[in-house]
Protein backbone atom coordinates (compact mmCIF):
# COMPACT_ATOMS: atom_id res chain seq x y z
CA UNK A 1 0.00 0.00 0.00
CA UNK A 2 2.74 2.36 0.93
CA UNK A 3 4.45 1.66 -2.32
CA UNK A 4 1.24 2.32 -4.21
CA UNK A 5 0.82 5.79 -2.76
CA UNK A 6 4.55 6.37 -3.26
CA UNK A 7 4.19 5.52 -6.91
CA UNK A 8 1.10 7.70 -7.16
CA UNK A 9 3.09 10.62 -5.84
CA UNK A 10 5.90 9.91 -8.28
CA UNK A 11 3.44 9.85 -11.14
CA UNK A 12 1.98 13.14 -9.98
CA UNK A 13 5.45 14.64 -9.71
CA UNK A 14 6.37 13.39 -13.15
CA UNK A 15 3.17 14.79 -14.57
CA UNK A 16 3.90 18.18 -13.06
CA UNK A 17 7.47 18.09 -14.35
CA UNK A 18 6.40 17.15 -17.84
CA UNK A 19 3.63 19.73 -17.79
CA UNK A 20 5.98 22.45 -16.63
CA UNK A 21 8.53 21.54 -19.28
CA UNK A 22 5.91 21.66 -21.99
CA UNK A 23 4.60 24.98 -20.70
CA UNK A 24 8.09 26.48 -20.54
CA UNK A 25 8.93 25.16 -23.98
CA UNK A 26 5.77 26.83 -25.17
CA UNK A 27 6.93 30.18 -23.79
CA UNK A 28 10.30 29.84 -25.45
CA UNK A 29 8.91 28.52 -28.69
CA UNK A 30 9.07 30.29 -31.98
CA UNK A 31 11.87 30.74 -34.40
CA UNK A 32 14.67 32.77 -32.78
CA UNK A 33 15.24 34.28 -36.20
CA UNK A 34 11.67 35.41 -36.40
CA UNK A 35 11.75 38.30 -33.99
CA UNK A 36 12.29 41.37 -36.08
CA UNK A 37 15.04 43.59 -34.77
CA UNK A 38 13.31 46.09 -32.53
CA UNK A 39 14.15 49.31 -34.22
CA UNK A 40 13.71 52.70 -32.70
CA UNK A 41 14.32 52.02 -29.03
CA UNK A 42 16.04 55.23 -28.09
CA UNK A 43 17.36 56.44 -31.42
CA UNK A 44 19.95 54.47 -33.41
CA UNK A 45 18.85 51.33 -35.18
CA UNK A 46 19.77 47.99 -33.66
CA UNK A 47 22.33 46.03 -35.64
CA UNK A 48 21.68 42.30 -35.61
CA UNK A 49 24.86 40.24 -35.65
CA UNK A 50 24.74 36.54 -36.38
CA UNK A 51 27.28 33.76 -36.10
CA UNK A 52 27.74 30.18 -37.19
CA UNK A 53 27.54 27.27 -34.82
CA UNK A 54 31.32 27.26 -34.65
CA UNK A 55 33.13 28.58 -31.60
CA UNK A 56 35.71 30.50 -33.62
CA UNK A 57 33.04 32.20 -35.71
CA UNK A 58 31.19 33.16 -32.56
CA UNK A 59 34.31 34.79 -31.13
CA UNK A 60 34.66 36.92 -34.26
CA UNK A 61 30.97 37.84 -34.15
CA UNK A 62 31.36 38.78 -30.49
CA UNK A 63 34.33 40.99 -31.41
CA UNK A 64 32.19 42.76 -34.02
CA UNK A 65 29.43 43.18 -31.43
CA UNK A 66 31.66 44.62 -28.73
CA UNK A 67 33.49 46.89 -31.18
CA UNK A 68 30.17 48.38 -32.24
CA UNK A 69 28.91 48.65 -28.67
CA UNK A 70 32.09 50.47 -27.72
CA UNK A 71 31.18 53.02 -30.38
CA UNK A 72 27.69 53.52 -29.00
CA UNK A 73 25.69 51.25 -31.27
CA UNK A 74 22.94 48.96 -30.05
CA UNK A 75 23.59 45.38 -31.01
CA UNK A 76 21.48 42.27 -30.96
CA UNK A 77 23.25 38.91 -31.00
CA UNK A 78 21.72 36.05 -32.95
CA UNK A 79 24.56 33.59 -32.52
CA UNK A 80 24.90 29.90 -33.19
CA UNK A 81 22.90 29.59 -36.36
CA UNK A 82 23.88 26.34 -38.04
CA UNK A 83 24.27 26.25 -41.75
CA UNK A 84 24.65 28.70 -44.61
CA UNK A 85 21.34 27.72 -46.13
CA UNK A 86 19.69 28.80 -42.88
CA UNK A 87 21.42 32.09 -42.17
CA UNK A 88 22.12 33.42 -45.65
CA UNK A 89 18.40 33.70 -46.51
CA UNK A 90 17.95 35.52 -43.18
CA UNK A 91 20.65 37.98 -44.20
CA UNK A 92 19.05 38.43 -47.61
CA UNK A 93 15.69 39.03 -45.92
CA UNK A 94 17.26 41.71 -43.72
CA UNK A 95 16.73 39.88 -40.42
CA UNK A 96 20.47 39.76 -39.78
CA UNK A 97 22.76 42.66 -40.65
CA UNK A 98 26.29 41.48 -40.03
CA UNK A 99 27.86 38.04 -40.15
CA UNK A 100 31.47 36.83 -40.04
CA UNK A 101 32.15 34.60 -43.02
CA UNK A 102 35.01 32.96 -44.88
CA UNK A 103 35.66 34.08 -48.44
CA UNK A 104 36.48 30.74 -50.07
CA UNK A 105 33.71 28.70 -48.51
CA UNK A 106 31.17 31.46 -49.07
CA UNK A 107 32.18 31.81 -52.71
CA UNK A 108 31.81 28.06 -53.18
CA UNK A 109 28.31 28.33 -51.77
CA UNK A 110 27.28 30.83 -54.44
CA UNK A 111 29.58 29.63 -57.24
CA UNK A 112 30.16 25.90 -56.67
CA UNK A 113 32.46 25.47 -59.68
CA UNK A 114 34.58 28.56 -59.14
CA UNK A 115 38.19 28.39 -60.28
CA UNK A 116 39.48 31.24 -58.11
CA UNK A 117 42.21 30.14 -55.72
CA UNK A 118 44.14 33.07 -54.28
CA UNK A 119 42.82 35.40 -51.59
CA UNK A 120 42.46 38.35 -53.95
CA UNK A 121 40.81 36.38 -56.77
CA UNK A 122 38.37 34.79 -54.37
CA UNK A 123 37.51 38.13 -52.80
CA UNK A 124 37.06 39.81 -56.16
CA UNK A 125 34.77 37.08 -57.45
CA UNK A 126 32.84 37.01 -54.18
CA UNK A 127 32.01 40.72 -54.45
CA UNK A 128 30.17 40.03 -57.68
CA UNK A 129 28.58 36.77 -56.54
CA UNK A 130 26.64 38.05 -53.54
CA UNK A 131 22.89 38.57 -53.99
CA UNK A 132 21.40 42.07 -54.08
CA UNK A 133 21.32 43.81 -50.74
CA UNK A 134 24.40 42.05 -49.37
CA UNK A 135 28.00 43.17 -49.58
CA UNK A 136 31.34 42.06 -48.23
CA UNK A 137 33.35 44.47 -46.11
CA UNK A 138 37.17 44.37 -46.19
CA UNK A 139 38.64 40.91 -45.77
CA UNK A 140 40.98 40.18 -42.92
CA UNK A 141 44.39 38.64 -43.38
CA UNK A 142 43.28 35.98 -40.90
CA UNK A 143 42.36 32.75 -42.67
CA UNK A 144 40.46 29.73 -41.52
CA UNK A 145 40.30 27.21 -44.29
CA UNK A 146 40.33 23.51 -44.93
CA UNK A 147 43.80 22.03 -44.66
CA UNK A 148 45.26 18.54 -44.72
CA UNK A 149 47.34 17.54 -41.73
CA UNK A 150 49.51 14.57 -40.86
CA UNK A 151 51.32 13.61 -37.68
CA UNK A 152 54.90 14.78 -37.20
CA UNK A 153 55.95 11.13 -37.18
CA UNK A 154 54.32 10.45 -40.55
CA UNK A 155 55.84 13.59 -41.99
CA UNK A 156 59.36 12.65 -40.81
CA UNK A 157 59.15 8.99 -41.80
CA UNK A 158 57.95 9.69 -45.31
CA UNK A 159 59.60 13.04 -45.86
CA UNK A 160 56.24 14.67 -46.50
CA UNK A 161 55.71 18.38 -45.98
CA UNK A 162 53.58 19.15 -49.02
CA UNK A 163 50.64 17.53 -50.73
CA UNK A 164 52.93 17.11 -53.76
CA UNK A 165 55.18 14.78 -51.69
CA UNK A 166 52.33 12.38 -51.04
CA UNK A 167 52.58 10.53 -54.33
CA UNK A 168 55.95 9.12 -53.26
CA UNK A 169 54.53 7.58 -50.09
CA UNK A 170 54.46 3.80 -50.51
CA UNK A 171 51.97 2.95 -47.76
CA UNK A 172 48.24 3.48 -48.38
CA UNK A 173 46.84 6.76 -47.13
CA UNK A 174 43.35 7.16 -45.72
CA UNK A 175 41.89 10.62 -45.41
CA UNK A 176 39.56 11.43 -42.51
CA UNK A 177 36.98 14.20 -42.49
CA UNK A 178 33.28 14.99 -42.58
CA UNK A 179 31.22 12.91 -44.99
CA UNK A 180 30.77 15.79 -47.42
CA UNK A 181 34.54 16.03 -47.93
CA UNK A 182 34.28 12.99 -50.17
CA UNK A 183 32.13 15.01 -52.59
CA UNK A 184 34.06 18.30 -52.41
CA UNK A 185 36.33 19.45 -55.25
CA UNK A 186 39.30 19.33 -52.85
CA UNK A 187 38.38 15.83 -51.59
CA UNK A 188 39.89 12.51 -52.70
CA UNK A 189 39.07 13.24 -56.34
CA UNK A 190 40.80 16.61 -56.23
CA UNK A 191 43.87 15.03 -54.65
CA UNK A 192 43.94 12.54 -57.51
CA UNK A 193 43.44 15.19 -60.20
CA UNK A 194 45.76 17.86 -58.84
CA UNK A 195 48.50 15.85 -57.11
CA UNK A 196 48.07 12.36 -58.55
CA UNK A 197 47.59 10.93 -55.07
CA UNK A 198 45.19 8.10 -54.41
CA UNK A 199 43.66 8.11 -50.93
CA UNK A 200 40.99 6.12 -49.14
CA UNK A 201 38.35 7.93 -47.16
CA UNK A 202 36.81 7.54 -43.70
CA UNK A 203 33.94 9.77 -42.68
CA UNK A 204 34.27 11.21 -39.18
CA UNK A 205 31.55 13.71 -38.50
CA UNK A 206 33.04 16.02 -35.91
CA UNK A 207 34.57 18.59 -38.29
CA UNK A 208 38.17 17.95 -37.34
CA UNK A 209 37.43 17.62 -33.63
CA UNK A 210 38.56 15.19 -30.97
CA UNK A 211 37.39 12.07 -32.79
CA UNK A 212 39.24 13.03 -35.95
CA UNK A 213 42.42 13.70 -33.97
CA UNK A 214 42.06 10.40 -32.17
CA UNK A 215 41.70 8.53 -35.46
CA UNK A 216 44.84 10.26 -36.75
CA UNK A 217 47.00 9.61 -33.70
CA UNK A 218 45.76 5.99 -33.54
CA UNK A 219 46.75 5.52 -37.16
CA UNK A 220 43.22 4.67 -38.30
CA UNK A 221 43.64 7.46 -40.83
CA UNK A 222 46.90 9.03 -41.96
CA UNK A 223 45.68 12.48 -42.99
CA UNK A 224 42.86 14.62 -41.69
CA UNK A 225 41.04 17.75 -42.73
CA UNK A 226 41.24 20.37 -39.98
CA UNK A 227 40.55 24.10 -40.24
CA UNK A 228 43.83 25.91 -40.47
CA UNK A 229 43.11 28.16 -37.47
CA UNK A 230 42.45 25.18 -35.20
CA UNK A 231 44.79 25.33 -32.18
CA UNK A 232 44.76 21.52 -32.08
CA UNK A 233 47.20 21.51 -34.98
CA UNK A 234 49.86 23.07 -32.76
CA UNK A 235 48.77 21.29 -29.58
CA UNK A 236 49.15 17.88 -31.23
CA UNK A 237 52.26 18.82 -33.18
CA UNK A 238 50.63 18.10 -36.52
CA UNK A 239 52.14 19.07 -39.83
CA UNK A 240 49.91 21.04 -42.16
CA UNK A 241 50.82 20.00 -45.68
CA UNK A 242 51.57 22.79 -48.09
CA UNK A 243 49.33 23.20 -51.08
CA UNK A 244 51.54 24.52 -53.91
CA UNK A 245 49.00 23.78 -56.67
CA UNK A 246 46.12 25.52 -54.89
CA UNK A 247 43.83 22.58 -54.20
CA UNK A 248 42.09 24.58 -51.51
CA UNK A 249 40.49 27.95 -52.01
CA UNK A 250 41.94 30.67 -49.84
CA UNK A 251 39.40 31.46 -47.17
CA UNK A 252 39.91 34.72 -45.34
CA UNK A 253 37.68 35.98 -42.59
CA UNK A 254 35.28 38.48 -44.11
CA UNK A 255 32.17 40.20 -42.74
CA UNK A 256 29.06 40.18 -44.90
CA UNK A 257 26.72 43.07 -44.31
CA UNK A 258 23.16 44.04 -45.16
CA UNK A 259 22.10 47.46 -46.42
CA UNK A 260 21.42 48.53 -42.84
CA UNK A 261 25.16 48.57 -42.17
CA UNK A 262 26.12 52.19 -42.75
CA UNK A 263 29.56 53.36 -43.85
CA UNK A 264 30.38 54.41 -40.27
CA UNK A 265 29.57 50.93 -39.00
CA UNK A 266 31.53 49.41 -41.88
CA UNK A 267 34.53 51.54 -40.97
CA UNK A 268 34.56 50.21 -37.41
CA UNK A 269 34.34 46.61 -38.61
CA UNK A 270 37.01 47.18 -41.26
CA UNK A 271 39.35 48.37 -38.51
CA UNK A 272 38.74 45.10 -36.67
CA UNK A 273 39.40 43.07 -39.83
CA UNK A 274 42.60 44.98 -40.52
CA UNK A 275 43.86 44.39 -36.99
CA UNK A 276 43.20 40.66 -36.95
CA UNK A 277 46.08 38.47 -38.12
CA UNK A 278 46.11 34.75 -38.82
CA UNK A 279 48.13 34.23 -35.61
CA UNK A 280 45.57 36.26 -33.66
CA UNK A 281 42.80 33.98 -34.83
CA UNK A 282 44.68 30.83 -33.81
CA UNK A 283 45.40 32.46 -30.45
CA UNK A 284 41.73 33.43 -29.96
CA UNK A 285 40.68 29.89 -30.80
CA UNK A 286 43.27 28.48 -28.45
CA UNK A 287 41.92 30.57 -25.58
CA UNK A 288 38.53 29.05 -26.24
CA UNK A 289 39.63 25.44 -26.76
CA UNK A 290 42.58 25.14 -24.39
CA UNK A 291 41.68 27.69 -21.71
CA UNK A 292 37.90 27.24 -21.90
CA UNK A 293 37.29 30.97 -21.81
CA UNK A 294 34.00 32.47 -22.98
CA UNK A 295 33.72 34.22 -26.33
CA UNK A 296 32.69 37.28 -24.37
CA UNK A 297 35.96 37.51 -22.38
CA UNK A 298 38.17 36.55 -25.31
CA UNK A 299 36.63 39.26 -27.49
CA UNK A 300 36.86 41.92 -24.79
CA UNK A 301 40.54 41.18 -24.11
CA UNK A 302 41.53 41.16 -27.76
CA UNK A 303 39.73 44.44 -28.47
CA UNK A 304 41.39 46.20 -25.56
CA UNK A 305 44.81 44.81 -26.59
CA UNK A 306 44.26 46.24 -30.05
CA UNK A 307 43.02 49.51 -28.59
CA UNK A 308 39.73 49.12 -30.43
CA UNK A 309 37.47 49.25 -27.39
CA UNK B 1 5.98 17.60 -52.59
CA UNK B 2 8.78 17.58 -55.12
CA UNK B 3 11.17 16.83 -52.26
CA UNK B 4 9.32 13.57 -51.65
CA UNK B 5 9.24 12.83 -55.37
CA UNK B 6 13.00 13.36 -55.60
CA UNK B 7 13.60 11.23 -52.53
CA UNK B 8 11.57 8.35 -53.91
CA UNK B 9 13.19 8.73 -57.30
CA UNK B 10 16.57 8.35 -55.60
CA UNK B 11 15.42 5.25 -53.73
CA UNK B 12 13.91 3.71 -56.85
CA UNK B 13 16.94 4.33 -59.04
CA UNK B 14 18.57 0.88 -59.35
CA UNK B 15 21.98 2.49 -59.86
CA UNK B 16 21.89 3.68 -56.23
CA UNK B 17 21.43 0.15 -54.91
CA UNK B 18 24.64 -1.44 -56.10
CA UNK B 19 28.28 -1.14 -55.10
CA UNK B 20 30.03 -0.94 -51.74
CA UNK B 21 28.35 2.41 -50.97
CA UNK B 22 25.01 1.35 -52.45
CA UNK B 23 21.69 1.18 -50.66
CA UNK B 24 21.70 -2.63 -50.61
CA UNK B 25 25.05 -2.78 -48.84
CA UNK B 26 24.17 -0.06 -46.35
CA UNK B 27 20.68 -1.46 -45.69
CA UNK B 28 22.13 -4.91 -45.09
CA UNK B 29 24.78 -3.55 -42.76
CA UNK B 30 22.17 -1.48 -40.91
CA UNK B 31 19.97 -4.56 -40.43
CA UNK B 32 22.70 -6.98 -39.38
CA UNK B 33 24.37 -4.38 -37.15
CA UNK B 34 21.11 -3.46 -35.39
CA UNK B 35 20.10 -7.08 -34.79
CA UNK B 36 23.59 -7.93 -33.53
CA UNK B 37 23.43 -5.04 -31.08
CA UNK B 38 20.08 -6.22 -29.74
CA UNK B 39 21.28 -9.83 -29.59
CA UNK B 40 24.33 -8.76 -27.58
CA UNK B 41 22.14 -6.65 -25.32
CA UNK B 42 19.84 -9.63 -24.81
CA UNK B 43 22.75 -11.86 -23.84
CA UNK B 44 23.61 -9.37 -21.11
CA UNK B 45 20.13 -8.33 -20.01
CA UNK B 46 18.01 -11.50 -20.22
CA UNK B 47 19.80 -13.56 -17.55
CA UNK B 48 19.92 -10.59 -15.20
CA UNK B 49 16.28 -9.79 -15.84
CA UNK B 50 15.24 -13.42 -15.33
CA UNK B 51 17.04 -13.64 -12.00
CA UNK B 52 15.56 -10.33 -10.83
CA UNK B 53 12.09 -11.42 -11.88
CA UNK B 54 12.47 -14.83 -10.27
CA UNK B 55 13.83 -13.71 -6.94
CA UNK B 56 12.07 -10.36 -6.81
CA UNK B 57 15.36 -8.98 -5.47
CA UNK B 58 17.23 -6.10 -7.07
CA UNK B 59 14.16 -4.90 -8.89
CA UNK B 60 14.42 -1.36 -7.53
CA UNK B 61 18.09 -1.21 -8.53
CA UNK B 62 17.26 -2.49 -12.01
CA UNK B 63 14.57 0.16 -12.41
CA UNK B 64 16.93 2.93 -11.34
CA UNK B 65 19.90 1.71 -13.38
CA UNK B 66 17.94 1.03 -16.56
CA UNK B 67 16.14 4.35 -16.16
CA UNK B 68 19.50 6.05 -15.86
CA UNK B 69 20.82 4.25 -18.94
CA UNK B 70 17.76 5.29 -20.89
CA UNK B 71 18.44 8.91 -20.04
CA UNK B 72 21.96 8.81 -21.52
CA UNK B 73 22.07 10.63 -24.84
CA UNK B 74 23.38 8.07 -27.28
CA UNK B 75 25.34 10.55 -29.39
CA UNK B 76 27.23 11.85 -26.37
CA UNK B 77 27.94 8.33 -25.20
CA UNK B 78 29.06 7.36 -28.69
CA UNK B 79 31.60 10.18 -28.82
CA UNK B 80 32.92 9.24 -25.37
CA UNK B 81 33.31 5.59 -26.30
CA UNK B 82 34.84 6.46 -29.66
CA UNK B 83 37.37 8.72 -27.95
CA UNK B 84 38.46 5.72 -25.91
CA UNK B 85 38.31 3.07 -28.63
CA UNK B 86 38.82 5.03 -31.83
CA UNK B 87 36.50 5.38 -34.78
CA UNK B 88 34.90 2.37 -36.40
CA UNK B 89 31.89 0.22 -35.61
CA UNK B 90 32.84 -1.00 -32.13
CA UNK B 91 32.07 2.33 -30.46
CA UNK B 92 28.54 2.63 -31.93
CA UNK B 93 28.00 -1.06 -31.15
CA UNK B 94 28.65 -0.48 -27.44
CA UNK B 95 26.78 2.83 -27.32
CA UNK B 96 23.73 1.24 -28.91
CA UNK B 97 23.92 -1.72 -26.55
CA UNK B 98 23.45 0.71 -23.71
CA UNK B 99 20.36 1.96 -25.52
CA UNK B 100 19.05 -1.58 -26.05
CA UNK B 101 19.66 -3.04 -22.59
CA UNK B 102 16.95 -1.15 -20.61
CA UNK B 103 13.92 -2.29 -22.66
CA UNK B 104 15.20 -5.89 -22.84
CA UNK B 105 15.93 -5.90 -19.11
CA UNK B 106 12.55 -4.41 -18.26
CA UNK B 107 10.77 -6.95 -20.46
CA UNK B 108 12.64 -9.79 -18.75
CA UNK B 109 12.12 -8.83 -15.11
CA UNK B 110 8.58 -7.65 -15.65
CA UNK B 111 7.65 -10.76 -17.61
CA UNK B 112 9.22 -13.23 -15.21
CA UNK B 113 8.04 -11.30 -12.17
CA UNK B 114 4.45 -11.31 -13.45
CA UNK B 115 4.20 -15.09 -13.65
CA UNK B 116 1.49 -16.24 -11.27
CA UNK B 117 3.11 -17.22 -7.95
CA UNK B 118 0.72 -20.19 -7.65
CA UNK B 119 2.11 -21.60 -10.90
CA UNK B 120 5.62 -21.23 -9.55
CA UNK B 121 4.63 -22.81 -6.24
CA UNK B 122 3.01 -25.69 -8.09
CA UNK B 123 6.23 -26.21 -10.08
CA UNK B 124 8.24 -26.14 -6.87
CA UNK B 125 5.81 -28.58 -5.28
CA UNK B 126 6.40 -30.97 -8.15
CA UNK B 127 10.08 -31.02 -7.23
CA UNK B 128 11.50 -28.69 -9.86
CA UNK B 129 14.78 -26.96 -9.02
CA UNK B 130 14.90 -23.15 -9.13
CA UNK B 131 16.82 -23.30 -12.43
CA UNK B 132 14.19 -25.60 -13.87
CA UNK B 133 11.43 -23.28 -12.69
CA UNK B 134 13.07 -20.35 -14.48
CA UNK B 135 13.82 -22.27 -17.65
CA UNK B 136 10.70 -24.40 -17.97
CA UNK B 137 7.96 -22.39 -16.29
CA UNK B 138 8.76 -18.71 -15.91
CA UNK B 139 10.62 -17.98 -19.13
CA UNK B 140 8.06 -19.65 -21.43
CA UNK B 141 5.22 -17.82 -19.67
CA UNK B 142 7.18 -14.56 -19.79
CA UNK B 143 8.19 -14.90 -23.43
CA UNK B 144 5.53 -12.55 -24.85
CA UNK B 145 6.63 -9.77 -22.49
CA UNK B 146 10.30 -10.53 -23.14
CA UNK B 147 9.71 -10.39 -26.88
CA UNK B 148 7.92 -7.09 -26.33
CA UNK B 149 11.04 -5.71 -24.69
CA UNK B 150 13.23 -6.98 -27.52
CA UNK B 151 10.84 -5.54 -30.07
CA UNK B 152 11.04 -2.15 -28.42
CA UNK B 153 14.85 -2.38 -28.32
CA UNK B 154 15.02 -3.29 -32.02
CA UNK B 155 12.89 -0.31 -32.96
CA UNK B 156 15.06 2.10 -30.98
CA UNK B 157 18.34 0.64 -32.19
CA UNK B 158 17.36 0.58 -35.87
CA UNK B 159 16.38 4.23 -35.69
CA UNK B 160 19.49 5.24 -33.76
CA UNK B 161 22.01 3.09 -35.64
CA UNK B 162 22.25 5.95 -38.13
CA UNK B 163 24.72 7.41 -35.62
CA UNK B 164 27.29 4.78 -36.60
CA UNK B 165 28.08 6.98 -39.59
CA UNK B 166 29.13 9.74 -37.20
CA UNK B 167 32.31 7.83 -36.40
CA UNK B 168 33.09 6.37 -39.77
CA UNK B 169 30.80 3.33 -39.74
CA UNK B 170 28.62 2.37 -42.70
CA UNK B 171 24.83 2.06 -42.64
CA UNK B 172 21.93 4.24 -43.66
CA UNK B 173 23.27 7.10 -41.53
CA UNK B 174 25.95 7.81 -44.14
CA UNK B 175 23.28 9.16 -46.48
CA UNK B 176 21.72 11.21 -43.67
CA UNK B 177 24.94 12.98 -42.74
CA UNK B 178 26.05 13.43 -46.33
CA UNK B 179 22.66 14.86 -47.28
CA UNK B 180 22.59 17.22 -44.32
CA UNK B 181 26.04 18.60 -44.94
CA UNK B 182 25.79 18.99 -48.69
CA UNK B 183 22.26 20.43 -48.51
CA UNK B 184 21.04 17.43 -50.48
CA UNK B 185 17.72 17.20 -48.64
CA UNK B 186 16.14 14.66 -50.99
CA UNK B 187 19.00 12.35 -50.01
CA UNK B 188 18.39 13.03 -46.31
CA UNK B 189 14.69 12.37 -46.75
CA UNK B 190 15.36 9.21 -48.77
CA UNK B 191 17.65 7.91 -46.01
CA UNK B 192 14.98 8.68 -43.41
CA UNK B 193 12.37 6.86 -45.46
CA UNK B 194 14.63 3.81 -45.71
CA UNK B 195 15.23 3.83 -41.95
CA UNK B 196 11.51 4.17 -41.26
CA UNK B 197 10.68 1.37 -43.69
CA UNK B 198 13.27 -0.92 -42.12
CA UNK B 199 12.01 -0.07 -38.63
CA UNK B 200 8.38 -0.75 -39.59
CA UNK B 201 9.19 -4.05 -41.28
CA UNK B 202 11.23 -5.23 -38.29
CA UNK B 203 8.53 -4.09 -35.88
CA UNK B 204 5.99 -6.08 -37.88
CA UNK B 205 8.20 -9.16 -37.80
CA UNK B 206 8.74 -8.89 -34.06
CA UNK B 207 5.04 -8.23 -33.44
CA UNK B 208 4.39 -11.52 -35.27
CA UNK B 209 7.06 -13.29 -33.19
CA UNK B 210 5.54 -11.86 -30.04
CA UNK B 211 2.23 -13.54 -30.91
CA UNK B 212 3.87 -16.78 -31.96
CA UNK B 213 5.74 -17.28 -28.70
CA UNK B 214 2.67 -17.12 -26.47
CA UNK B 215 2.43 -20.61 -24.92
CA UNK B 216 -0.78 -22.39 -25.94
CA UNK B 217 -2.18 -22.63 -22.43
CA UNK B 218 -1.67 -18.95 -21.72
CA UNK B 219 -4.00 -17.75 -24.45
CA UNK B 220 -6.97 -19.51 -22.91
CA UNK B 221 -6.04 -18.66 -19.34
CA UNK B 222 -5.35 -15.00 -19.99
CA UNK B 223 -8.92 -13.70 -19.87
CA UNK B 224 -9.82 -15.36 -16.59
CA UNK B 225 -6.51 -14.24 -15.14
CA UNK B 226 -7.15 -10.65 -16.09
CA UNK B 227 -10.62 -10.75 -14.57
CA UNK B 228 -9.22 -12.08 -11.34
CA UNK B 229 -6.33 -9.68 -10.95
CA UNK B 230 -8.13 -6.49 -11.82
CA UNK B 231 -10.40 -6.04 -8.75
CA UNK B 232 -7.60 -6.75 -6.29
CA UNK B 233 -5.26 -4.27 -7.97
CA UNK B 234 -7.77 -1.41 -8.02
CA UNK B 235 -8.65 -2.28 -4.40
CA UNK B 236 -5.04 -1.76 -3.42
CA UNK B 237 -4.84 1.56 -5.21
CA UNK B 238 -7.97 2.81 -3.45
CA UNK B 239 -6.67 1.76 -0.06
Amino acid sequence: MRSVTGKGRLVALAAVAVGATVALAGCASGDPLDDEPSSGDGGGETIVIGSQEYYSNEIIAEIYAQALEANGYTVQRDFNIGQREVYLPELEAGNIDLFPEYTGNLLQYYVPDTTAKTSDDVYAELEGALPDGLRVLDQSSATDQDSYNVTREFSDENGVTSLADLKDVSTPITLGGNAELETRPYGPEGLQDVYGVEVGFTAIQDSGGALTLKALTDGQVQMVNIYSADPNIATNDLVTLEDPEGLFLASNVVPIASEKVTDEVAAIINEVSAAMTAEDLVQLNSESVNDQRSADDIAADWLSEQGLA
Amino acid sequence: MSLFAEAFAWILDPANWVGPDGIAANLWFHLVFSLSVVAAAAVVALPIGAVIGHTGRGRETAVVVSGGLRALPTLGLLVLVALALGVGILAPFLALMVLAIPPVLAGAYAGVGAVDRRTVDAARGMGMTEAQIIAKVELPLALPTIMGGIRSAVLQVVATATLAAYVGGPGLGTYLFLGLQTRDYPLTLAASILVIALALVLDGVFAGLQRLVVPAGVVAARDTDRLRSRPSRSGAAAG
